[in-house]
This record gives C-alpha cells, sequence and structure tokens, in this order.
C-alpha cells in the first residue's frame, strides 16, 4: 500500500486532490471551531479573571463568577458515577455470566434501544415521575436539584458504560475461560476472581466516557437541577452545571454582558472533554497492545 | 463468597433497570395514547390542507415533525461527503502528521458536549452580524451547520472502522490483481463496505434528530410553523417537548409533550434499531 502513495500515476492524482478537497475543509472548519471558543474565551483570561473565577454569580452587581457552575459540573459528574458504574458492572456482569439465557437478549435490546432515547425524553418522564415523587418523600425539597438530575443521568451514563465493559470483559473471559474451567472454577468464580482483578482498564475506559456523557449533557440539568449558581450543600440543593449556563444564559439573556462568562465555561468544557478525549485515546492504544486481535471499535 | 455477591448484585442490577426503564416507557406510553390520534399531529385543521402548507396547523405536531425532518436532512446533506471522506483517509492514509492530527481532532470534536456546538453556531452570527452581514439570524440553515459539525465524527468514525474491517486477503488479492490505490478504493474497499457507512448516516441522523442543545441555541422556537426557507426560525420536536413540559398552561399542551416524545422515541430508536443490525451484519465475517 506504501509503494503506491509516493508514486502516484497522473490518472489517480485526480481523486486523491478531490478527497484531499474534502478533507481539508473539515479540519479547517474542527480548527475553526476550536478557535473561535478559544479566541472569544482569551480576553476573560487577560483582564478580568479574578472577577470570572471567583464564586460570586450576581449579574446586577458584575460579578461573573463561574466556579459554582464548573463545582455543580464536577459534583453532579462524579456522584452520577458512583450510582451508575457499580450498576453498569453489574449489569454487564450479568450478561457475561448468562450469555445464552432469554434475560440476557433481552437487556440487550434494552441497552441499545436506550442508546436510542432522547435525552429531552429522559428529561420529561424525570419531570413527571422522579420530580413529585422526591417532593412528596422528602418535603423540606421541592424535588429539583441534586438528586433529581443525578438519578436521570445516571440511567442516560449506563448503556455506554455497560457496552464499553462488556465487550472488553468479554474478550478476556474467552481467553481465560478454558484454564479457569479446567481448575474447576466457576464462570461467576472466573469472572469475580480473574477477570475483574485483571481489567483495571476496561473500567477505566468505561468510567472515562461514563463521566465524558454526564459532564456533557446539557437537557437533563437544565430540565431537572434547578439552575441556582450556588455552592451545594446537600443532595437536594438547586445547581447549575456549565452546559445548563451556557444554555440558560443564551436562550434568556441578551446582553453582551454576561457573555464572557458563557465562553469561560465554554472554555472549561472544552479543556475537559479534550483531556478526556485523550485519556481514552491512551487507554484504547494499550488496550489494542494487550488484545492485537480484538476489534475495540464499539459503536458510539 | 465473592463470586456469590457479585452475582448476587448482577441479578439484582439487571432487574432494577429493567423494571426501571419498563417502568418509564410504560409511563410516557400510556400517557400519551389518549393523544395519540391525527389531532395530535395536525390539531383542527384538514389534513391535507395541512401537509400541502395550505393552512397553518395550530397547537400541533406537523410543523415540528417537519422541521425535525427538514433540519436533519440538510445537516445529512452537509456533512455527508466531506464526512465519509474523512473517514476514507483516515483509513488510507494513516501514517502521515496531517493524519494523525486529523484522527485526533475528529475524536476530540466526538467527545465535545453538543452544546458548544451550539455556541460555535451563537457566536459565528454574533460575528457576522458585526462584520460581515448584518442581517444574519437564527435561521434553519445555522441548525443544521452546527448539526452537521455535530455528526460528522460519526460519520467519519464508521467509515473507517467500515473501510478497515475489510478482511486483509482481499486487500492482498487487489494487489496481486495490480489495482492501483484509487481502484483499490473504488472498486473493492467501498463496494465492501456500504452496509458500514449505511449505518453510520443512520447513527447520524439518530443522532441530529434527538440532540436538544444545539437547535434550541440556533434557531428553532416555540411556534414558527412550518418552515418558510432556509434563513427562517422553524419548530422540531424535541424542542417542542422541551418548550411543553416546562411551560404548559392546559392539560392539551402536556399532551403535545408527550405525544412529541413517543413519536421521537419511535423514531430514533427504530433507527438505531435498524442501524444495530446493519452494524452487526458488517462486522460478522461471513456476510456477502
Amino acid at each position: 500500500m506504501q509503494e503506491t502513495d509516493s508514486i502516484l500515476p497522473a490518472a489517480s492524482r485526480i481523486p486523491h486532490l478531490c478527497l484531499l478537497g474534502l478533507v481539508i475543509p473539515v479540519f479547517v472548519l474542527i480548527a475553526l471551531l476550536f478557535g473561535f471558543l478559544f479566541w472569544f474565551s482569551l480576553p476573560v483570561f487577560y483582564s478580568g479573571g479574578n472577577s470570572i473565577f471567583s464564586g460570586e454569580w450576581q449579574p446586577e452587581q458584575g460579578h461573573f463568577g463561574i466556579i459554582p457552575m464548573i463545582k455543580g459540573s464536577m459534583l453532579l459528574a462524579v456522584l452520577t458515577l458512583c450510582l451508575s458504574f457499580p450498576a453498569a458492572v453489574g449489569i454487564s456482569g450479568f450478561c457475561l455470566l448468562h450469555p445464552k439465557h432469554r434475560i440476557t437478549s433481552l437487556v440487550h435490546g434494552m441497552v441499545r434501544f436506550m442508546t436510542g432515547i432522547p435525552t429531552v425524553v429522559y428529561g420529561l418522564a424525570a419531570l413527571m415521575l422522579l420530580v413529585p415523587l422526591l417532593r412528596t418523600w422528602f418535603t423540606q425539597s421541592s424535588g429539583f436539584g441534586l438528586l433529581a438530575c443525578l438519578l436521570a443521568l445516571s440511567l442516560l451514563t449506563l448503556p455506554v458504560m455497560i457496552m464499553i465493559l462488556e465487550n472488553q470483559l468479554r474478550e478476556s473471559l474467552n481467553q481465560h475461560q478454558l484454564t479457569g474451567t479446567s481448575l474447576g472454577m466457576s464462570r461467576s468464580e472466573i469472572l469475580t476472581h480473574i477477570i475483574i482483578p485483571c481489567a483495571p482498564q476496561a473500567f477505566a475506559s468505561a468510567i472515562v466516557l461514563g463521566f465524558g456523557r454526564a459532564v456533557g449533557d446539557t437537557m437533563l440539568p437544565l430540565m431537572l437541577a434547578g439552575n441556582a449558581p450556588q455552592n451545594p450543600e446537600s443532595l437536594f440543593d438547586s445547581i447549575r452545571t456549565l452546559t445548563a449556563h451556557i444554555g440558560l444564559v443564551l436562550s434568556t439573556e441578551h446582553g453582551s454582558a454576561t457573555y464572557n462568562s458563557l465562553f469561560a465555561s465554554g472554555f472549561m468544557l472544552l479543556a475537559i472533554s479534550v483531556s478526556l478525549t485523550v485519556i481514552t485515546r491512551k487507554l484504547e492504544r494499550s488496550y489494542q497492545r494487550r488484545h492485537p486481535q480484538a476489534s475495540s471499535s464499539a459503536q458510539p | 463468597m465473592r463470586a456469590r455477591l457479585f452475582h448476587l448484585w448482577c441479578l439484582v442490577c439487571t432487574c432494577c433497570l429493567i423494571l426501571t426503564l419498563g417502568g418509564i416507557v410504560f409511563y410516557l406510553v400510556s400517557q400519551s395514547l389518549p393523544y395519540l390520534n391525527g389531532a395530535l399531529f395536525f390539531g383542527d385543521t384538514p389534513v391535507w390542507d395541512a401537509i400541502s402548507g395550505k393552512t397553518r396547523v395550530w397547537g400541533a405536531l406537523w410543523p415540528a415533525c417537519v422541521g425535525t425532518f427538514s433540519v436533519t436532512i440538510i445537516a445529512l446533506l452537509i456533512a455527508l461527503l466531506p464526512g465519509i471522506a474523512t473517514g476514507i483517509w483516515l483509513a488510507e492514509f494513516p501514517r502521515s502528521r496531517f493524519s494523525t492530527g486529523l484522527g485526533l481532532a475528529i475524536d476530540v470534536l466526538a467527545g465535545t458536549p453538543s452544546v458548544l456546538m451550539g455556541l460555535f453556531g451563537f457566536t459565528m452570527i454574533l460575528f457576522l452580524r458585526e462584520h460581515i452581514a448584518p442581517a444574519a439570524n437564527h435561521s434553519l440553515l445555522l441548525s443544521a451547520s452546527c448539526l452537521a459539525i455535530l455528526i460528522l465524527p460519526y460519520l467519519a468514525s464508521t467509515t473507517r472502522t467500515a473501510m478497515q474491517s475489510v478482511p486483509l486477503s482481499l486487500r492482498i488479492s487487489t494487489h496481486a490483481l495490480g489495482m492501483n490505490h484509487w481502484q483499490r478504493i473504488w472498486y473493492v474497499l467501498l463496494p465492501r463496505s456500504t452496509k458500514g457507512i449505511l449505518s453510520g448516516i443512520m447513527l447520524s441522523f439518530g443522532r441530529a434528530a434527538e440532540d436538544t442543545a444545539v437547535i434550541m441555541l440556533t434557531g428553532a422556537v416555540a411556534s414558527a410553523g412550518l418552515p418558510s426557507s432556509l434563513l427562517a426560525r422553524y419548530e422540531a420536536l424535541p424542542f417542542s417537548i422541551f418548550y411543553y413540559s416546562a411551560q404548559y398552561q392546559t392539560k392539551g399542551e402536556l399532551g403535545l409533550a408527550f405525544g412529541a416524545s413517543v413519536t421521537l422515541m419511535c423514531l430514533t430508536a427504530t433507527t438505531f434499531a435498524i442501524t444495530g443490525m446493519v452494524y452487526q451484519q458488517s462486522l460478522s465475517p461471513h456476510h456477502d
């Protein structure tokens, strides 16, 4: 394949140029996207850096601090993972333990269906089911807040984590099953004593991907979290995330004074997602090095 | 002991998932059943007048359906060729600095939260208004372009995966037949990966149809009627769900939200189900 690259005959230079003509705009567009967000958020770091990175959000008095939003996003994502990661391990474990069972194929179908449910539909369901429920159970709260958002988000992050865990764990289960069975171990013993201790990388991938989904989602925090820019102190407190902040300010306010904080939030989000992507790529490489035959391409 | 506990945990989690999801779907369907009829989509207007656009439809979902379809199709049209070209490039010319950068950029783009695309579109309009075209405003075209950026990485990565999963023996045979690089791509690799690319297109259709954050910031509004031109504002299903669930005043408006959510869920779930089947087929070694 490499020889033909270097000495392209004249006839195949035209398609080459056509392809390049389509690919270069894509590259330029992506560069433009990141450049724009970076360029617009630059003044923030030059001038009023202190006021942006402060804990106060009082636009009337000129305080545009986004620290509460950063804290909100992080807290929400971490708590979501605390709930959904063990659940994802459990569900993928079930699929691995009973690979031919009818319920497993049901679970597979459900997971595929869940990737197809729009976020805003989860939002509607949680708004109508979960919020009134929380309001009657915990009478001191309005129902909107960290807890409602966290429960709905954990459902949203589940499918991607289940898929990646199951794909990667199945690979090593296939490798070690014969050995384990010959030692007299049951399938669940093989899984708990051999596969899971040996697969920190699969868990890391799942956590990173789930974290990315949880940080990046806009609609659920916007609909469920209450959106008060404050430092959350309990599970029932209302929070505002970076994504919801962008959506909220853009769709309600039309003054340019608050726009700076938008670009600062956008920049923070971008920084988080870029670092998550870099970690994912590293993990994927190490996985491919360990399993050269496996196609690590889980469907997005 | 540990194995027993783990097994128990697996059972508990799976039961919880099945119960929760079943509950949610049952709730949504049961709530929207009374509203699922012609009036949900067309209101009081006669069906043919509504479809042909003669009479404007009020308080029903027809404009939102049309809006969602048009914005999705336009986004696909914009993103299709560049996305597939990027995928081919990444699969076939992987060893240069440009390709490494491009691959990284596509990966980063795939992980970027969708609200940032919305922010980008919003900034673009601000920029255009100040410097180039003062009349620029939020519109169908802007939403579609931002959605196109959103689905570009899906198109690129599915195309790349499909082309890379063409068996090595086939590649070697093309060398043995003396094909050059472009003959190989055009006559062998592309026809062979049609199914994978198709599943990528369906996947991006679903992604574009369900996304709310982007269109909310770039031009979807609550009551715009049928989209009159590329530069007009429009209605969309996901935005209607969001809007009516937050601002409903009557039972009927809430019913619209439920009806829209079931419609959208059917649309995306069918798309993803077909995608999954096609994708599985394209990966299995025995297909032809």
